[in-house]
């Protein structure tokens, strides 16, 4: 029985008992107070509405019965795997750590799969039927709280309810803490990034496998997979170089475009040019990934391989590889581009019409006008715009995977494979990863890498872009 | 002494027309960008659907079996019907049960597997057996990308009638020609095409030949398929040669199974039809029998997941910045982390994925609820910005009328203000799940990856996406893969111009001017 019930997917079944608790719950409390008798005093009259004191009988019903649900779901798993460690036999155990983080971390798999079949090894089969009572315990034990705990609440909210009972004030305190809690949930998000890259970075240099700060940093041999070499200028060098390419294709085109339909496209060509545009925004990075690399990379090793046949070539003056940081560059800045332009769109629109008028007035041209007045006025806006788009160029991931390579090269070839920083925390990250190997949690050190190079691009971005609106506004 | 005509323009006028022409190149340029992006964009869109329309169709290889035995067994597995297949193929062509070659090429035509959806029907209803049964199988997908393209490349010659066919020793055949000129037409035109091209098959009443070279008057040949005519005997039919574009040794699939297929289509029994597989079956090994559909519903579930998760929190959030919270400094701090948080690379919320939900709460791999949540926090940002400007759209005159008349702060905002905001909330909330459907990086890190051979019926469900699966298709080795890819790419834009669609749709009728 406790296994079965360790393996069903209770939690869900649990929100309709709580959503009828809930209801049950408003109506005793809304009916008990309509029927009080009241008068045309201050003193008889109801303090609040009746439904108030409903919604407080709910809330004090289902909050409690809530949060022990969200402990469940954040420390069951945790208990259950501890207990199961502790329980392991001293055979397992002496195998290491990591091994057996690998087994508990497959038993929980097989015991959460579908068809959860017999394997036919023993000892597997028997961690599995205890993880699944574990489960089975911890459940049964988070219900009974949480039964009691709504319970508690209710007869206690329903003692508070009365004709002078508060209840508005204390239900829309309620709500705006709930409110507040949402609008805190994107804080724990990044408080939450912030640690587990800080904790796994930490980790990653402690390890004794690992490297050492300065070796990771500054090191030029990346061969995380097979090896131990964590020299990560490799990594860097890619990404900025397949940043620069993206870049050399995105601010030229997204720029002209953004000038050209803020100052000289007519409202038609505007109405139907600009979503056409931010279409390529919408165009998802795994589609951009697989053009780049079934049609550009292979027109780039063509093209690359036409050049090194030319007469004045040496044999080899150019990789052409088959996946290239040339093609991933260029389609990536194709990606960029309504990005750079919407965002130069919105700054060259917010310099003041007069600005223009005086330049057109003195008798300068209309390009003459833009060159020398417009693009200055605007110009700490464009280079916000680009610097955002540098950040999405470091931080995408799909385009590369496809079509740039996995090698760790430093060179200025565009046609070879470089390889880049969201390149190698997939293929670190992905398959069956145990998260004890230096392999898995240097993935975590590029990443908190990362994120602090993109946030810094972007709180500077933010901020430029944040002065401006209010320079002009 | 003439004076010049046309009087050298004064430098005046001069510099006037230089900075007129910088005026149209700089106005060129601009229209030359858009038509840059503009044109990316088509070529993207075309080439992607290019490849994907021969992926729509597939060609199927339709058998009758008659084995009313089978409606007793109640044990039916896909090897047995497979081997009703072979024998009925053997049945098809008698004279390739000898070698094991010849064997394997005819086996070859279908995968094993494409017996299965027959297979399950049987198993729930085994009286279907007493009837004979058409078994429509899939042609292996070498085979299908030749139908499709490598067709193409074949032209036939008519050669002239056929004269005797007689063995050789060594096992081959030799084929005379009916009359006096020793196939002195057809040996100009292989001396012709000469290296171009790659093998000659040779054909005449039902029979299928590879010509392994001319030896005088002779065709000297290999048997491939089809029944052999009587040996000695004057036969008169006409000769057809197939050359082929290529040599046997340069492609999947052999001279045999081209005659095979030729010879099968002719008969009617490969035909082209709509490819249900792309939308009925779940992922698979064989490009020929994968579908998109335990993709389609992971993306479901997890969409699912984003929705419930992410839409009301990021409304309440909106709710509390815009309406409830002082001008304070944790405001602020609020604000702006949303702000930053919109703009980081959605690789660091797989990363956030992977240490969090999956090491730290050890919730299991691979499944749409942890996608779905971090693919939530991913778009909360959006969805926070997005309400909040539609909140803020709203005039302070309706919340100062609904508060003058003695409504609370929270009566006001969720009586009045809420509600009028909604129409940009919903479209603020779409667009952001459209974006949260072609996001990959995330899902990659969580493990969604995994090989999933059923649909997936709850989140909790061990499950694919269909941008993780584009991206999976797109690694596999075999050639038709590739179209498959394409085929999913435009089922996912499908989806997703349709959303993109209804939010503008949603934002047109329910726009309303203050």
């Amino acid at each position: 029985m406790l296994q079965a019930l360790g393996h069903l997917p209770v939690g869900w079944l649990l929100i309709a008992p709580l959503a009828a608790a809930g209801f049950f719950a408003f109506t005793i409390g809304r009916t008990e107070v309509a029927a009080l008798p009241t008068g045309s005093t201050i003193s008889a009259r109801l303090n609040s509405q009746p439904n108030y004191h409903g919604y407080f009988l709910a809330f004090c019903t289902t909050l409690p019965a809530a949060c022990i649900f969200l402990l469940y779901l954040m420390f069951a798993e945790g208990f259950a795997r501890g207990a199961l460690q502790s329980e392991l036999p001293a055979f397992l155990i002496e195998r290491g750590s990591d091994q057996v983080n690998l087994f508990i971390e497959r038993v929980a798999n097989h015991a959460q799969s579908r068809g959860r079949d017999i394997t036919g090894i023993e000892i597997f089969d028997a961690s599995v039927s205890r993880y699944a009572e574990l489960k089975g315990q911890a459940r049964i034990l988070a219900v009974f709280i949480a039964v009691l705990a709504s319970l508690g609440g209710f007869f206690w909210g329903r003692r508070q309810l009365g004709r002078s009972f508060p209840a508005r004030g204390y239900v829309e305190r309620i709500i705006t803490g709930l409110l507040f809690v949402c609008a805190g949930i994107a804080v724990l998000t990044t408080v939450g990034i912030v640690l587990s890259l800080v904790f796994e970075t930490v980790r990653f240099f402690s390890l004794p496998d690992g490297p050492g700060v300065f070796e990771f940093l500054f090191g030029t041999n990346w061969n995380a997979q097979t090896g131990q070499n964590f020299g990560a200028i490799p990594l860097f060098f890619g990404t900025l170089m397949i940043a620069a390419l993206a870049m050399c294709v995105a601010v030229p085109i997204g720029l002209f475009s953004a000038i050209y339909l803020s100052e000289y496209a007519s409202a038609r060509f505007r109405g139907w040019a600009k979503p056409v545009l931010e279409l390529l925004a919408g165009i998802p990075t795994v589609v951009y990934g697989f053009f780049a690399a079934t049609l550009i990379a292979p027109m780039v090793r063509g093209f690359a391989q036409w050049v090194n046949a030319l007469p004045f070539t040496p044999e080899d003056f150019l990789a052409a590889q088959p996946t290239n940081a040339l093609a991933a560059g260029l389609i990536m800045g194709v990606m960029i581009i309504p990005f750079v332009s919407s965002l130069s769109d919105d700054v060259i629109n917010a310099v003041p019409q007069p600005l223009r008028d005086g330049a057109l007035a003195m008798g300068a041209t209309r390009s003459e006008t833009i060159k020398q007045v417009v693009l200055p006025a605007a110009l700490p806006g464009i280079i916000a715009a680009v610097l955002l788009g540098v950040s999405r160029a470091i931080g995408e991931t799909m385009i590369v995977v496809m079509a740039a390579g996995g090698r760790a090269l430093i060179t200025l070839d565009p046609t070879s494979d470089l390889t880049t920083v969201t390149y190698q925390i997939v293929s670190l990250l992905t398959g069956d990863t145990s998260f004890d190997s230096a392999k898995t949690v240097s993935a975590f050190a590029l990443g908190f890498v990362l994120f602090g190079v993109t946030l810094v691009f972007n709180i500077i971005a933010l901020r430029v872009v944040e002065r401006y609106r209010e320079a002009y506004d | 002494m003439t004076e010049p005509l046309i009087t050298p323009p004064s430098p005046r006028i001069q510099r006037l027309r230089q900075r007129h022409n910088a005026e149209r190149r700089f106005q060129f340029y601009g229209q030359f960008a858009i038509a840059c992006a503009i044109s990316f964009l088509a070529v993207l869109l075309l080439s992607i659907g290019w490849k994907a329309i021969s992926a729509f169709a597939h060609f199927e290889l339709t058998l009758e079996i008659d084995r009313p035995d089978f409606a007793e067994r109640t044990d039916l597995a896909v090897t047995d019907l497979n081997l009703a297949v072979r024998d009925e193929l053997l049945d098809l062509f008698p004279e390739l049960s000898a070698g094991r070659m010849q064997r394997a090429d005819l086996f070859g035509l279908a995968p094993r597997l494409s017996i299965l959806p027959l297979t399950r029907s049987l198993q729930q209803d085994p009286s279907q057996a007493l009837e004979p049964l058409t078994a429509r199988l899939v042609v292996s997908d070498d085979l299908d990308l030749y139908l499709k393209n490598d067709f193409k490349t074949h032209w036939t010659y008519e050669v002239g009638a056929a004269g005797r066919l007689a063995r050789t020793s060594s096992g081959a055949y030799r084929l005379s020609d009916a009359g006096p000129d020793g196939f002195v037409a057809f040996q100009d035109e292989v001396s012709r095409l000469g290296e171009t091209t790659g093998d000659t098959l040779i054909s005449f009443s039902d029979v299928w030949f590879e010509l392994s070279r001319i030896s005088g008057a002779t065709l000297i040949l290999n048997h491939l398929a089809g029944p052999i005519p009587d040996l000695g005997e004057q036969s008169a039919s006409p000769i057809t040669a197939t050359f082929l574009g290529t040599e046997s040794t340069n492609r999947q699939v052999s001279n045999r199974q081209i005659a095979l297929v030729t010879m099968l289509k002719e008969q009617g029994r490969i035909e082209k039809r709509f490819n249900s597989n792309l939308f009925l079956n779940a992922d698979s090994t064989y490009p020929e029998l994968a579908g998109a559909a335990a993709a389609v519903a992971g993306s479901i579930f997890t969409m699912l997941v984003t929705a419930l998760f992410s839409i009301p929190i990021g409304i309440l959030a909106a709710v509390y910045l815009e309406e409830f919270a002082q001008k304070s400094r944790l405001t602020r701090i609020i604000e702006i982390n949303i702000n930053n948080l919109a703009a980081v690379p959605s690789i660091i919320f797989g990363l956030l994925g992977a240490a969090v939900f999956l090491n730290a709460f050890g919730m299991p791999r691979s499944v749409p609820l942890v996608g779905g949540l971090v693919l939530g926090l991913l778009v909360l940002p959006t969805i926070i910005i997005a309400s909040r400007a539609a909140l803020r759209s709203v005039p302070p005159s309706m919340r100062d009328a609904a508060l003058g008349l003695g409504a609370s702060r929270t009566q006001a905002v969720f009586h009045h203000v809420l509600p009028l905001a909604a129409p940009g909330i919903l479209t603020g909330a779409i667009i952001a799940m459209a974006r949260a459907l072609g996001e990959t990086a995330p899902l990659l890190l969580i493990g969604m990856v995994a090989f999933v051979s059923e649909v997936p019926t709850s989140p909790t469900d061990v499950a694919s996406a269909l941008p993780v699966i584009i991206y999976k298709w797109f690694s596999g080795a075999e050639r038709a893969w590739e179209p498959m890819t394409a085929a999913v790419i435009i089922i996912l834009l499908v989806i997703l111009i349709a959303m993109n669609l209804t939010a503008a749709l949603l934002r047109r009728r329910f726009e309303r001017r203050w």
